[in-house]
């Protein structure tokens, strides 16, 4: 799935962008950041209710390059200047976690415990 | 092993100083890709580098990183100033913490801390007292 595929299925707003052609295929949704820590290894999504910058610091800890914030999140201009600084694409949704991971899901994206 | 590193850098990390959380980790993988290492040896050498930053400044009074890059290895050295794990098996348990609410709200704090940097690292070493907590990790490259 395209980052242009979540943006539209989430009708989300895309706050910073580096390649809306990018392929994504998975997903995980917390809003610890330790789990996100433990779990990611691979290229995947990152879905959140956390707003803070320590969300952009993880993602770029383990490589993740698109954030989707839920439940109508909106990100500080720190937040935003800390992705673009590391070429972290951030999206907005006003869907809760719930119902913008299922959307996701039905849509093809998978879990990593799917891997 | 070799026993001559390669690049040491130190970093003072400052209790309770969130706001440049992961600053550390940042530079530190930052220097790593410019000197071609594997990015999975990266990511890893990231992840328990930023759970050491963010309990320095959490659980201790102040401390330091000390990053070693050897022939072989990378090594993370986390020392921290007071007051210590009074039960480090405990504390190794994924899940139990004694962080404060504050913390939790940025996202820390779950219990999962020392559990991933034993999990990430190739070696993990610790020992701590009432006077700081030392913890050496290892990645083989």
């Amino acid at each position: 799935m395209k980052v242009s595929d979540i943006k539209n299925i989430l009708d989300a707003n895309v706050l910073t962008c580096n390649n809306i052609d990018k392929c994504i295929s998975y997903a995980f949704g917390s809003d610890l950041m330790s789990d996100v820590l433990a779990y990611i290894n691979e290229e995947t999504v990152l879905l959140t209710g956390l707003n803070n910058p320590q969300v952009i610091r993880t993602a770029e800890m383990v490589d993740v390059s698109v954030i989707v914030f839920v439940r109508g999140k909106q990100p500080t201009k720190e937040i935003i200047k800390l992705a673009e600084e590391n070429d972290i694409t951030i999206l907005a949704t006003d869907h809760i976690m719930f119902t913008a991971c299922g959307l996701l899901y039905s849509n093809g994206l998978r879990g990593l415990d799917e891997q | 092993m070799i026993n001559i590193p390669i690049k040491s850098d130190t970093y003072i990390i400052n209790a309770n100083d969130f706001s440049v959380a992961g600053k550390v980790s940042s530079d530190i993988k930052k220097d790593l890709k410019k000197l071609g290492i594997h990015p999975k040896i990266i990511r890893r050498t990231a992840i328990v580098c930023y759970e050491s930053e963010i309990n320095i400044i959490i659980h201790s009074i102040g401390g330091k990183i000390v990053f070693e890059l050897y022939e072989d290895r990378i090594v993370i050295n986390s020392e921290d100033r007071g007051p210590g794990i009074s039960d480090i098996e405990l504390a190794m348990k994924e899940g139990y913490s004694t962080a404060t609410n504050e913390v939790r709200e940025l996202g820390f704090g779950a219990g999962m801390g020392l559990p991933n940097m034993n999990r990430w690292a190739d070696e993990f070493r610790i020992e701590s007292s009432s006077k700081g907590t030392l913890i050496k990790m290892t990645i083989f490259l």
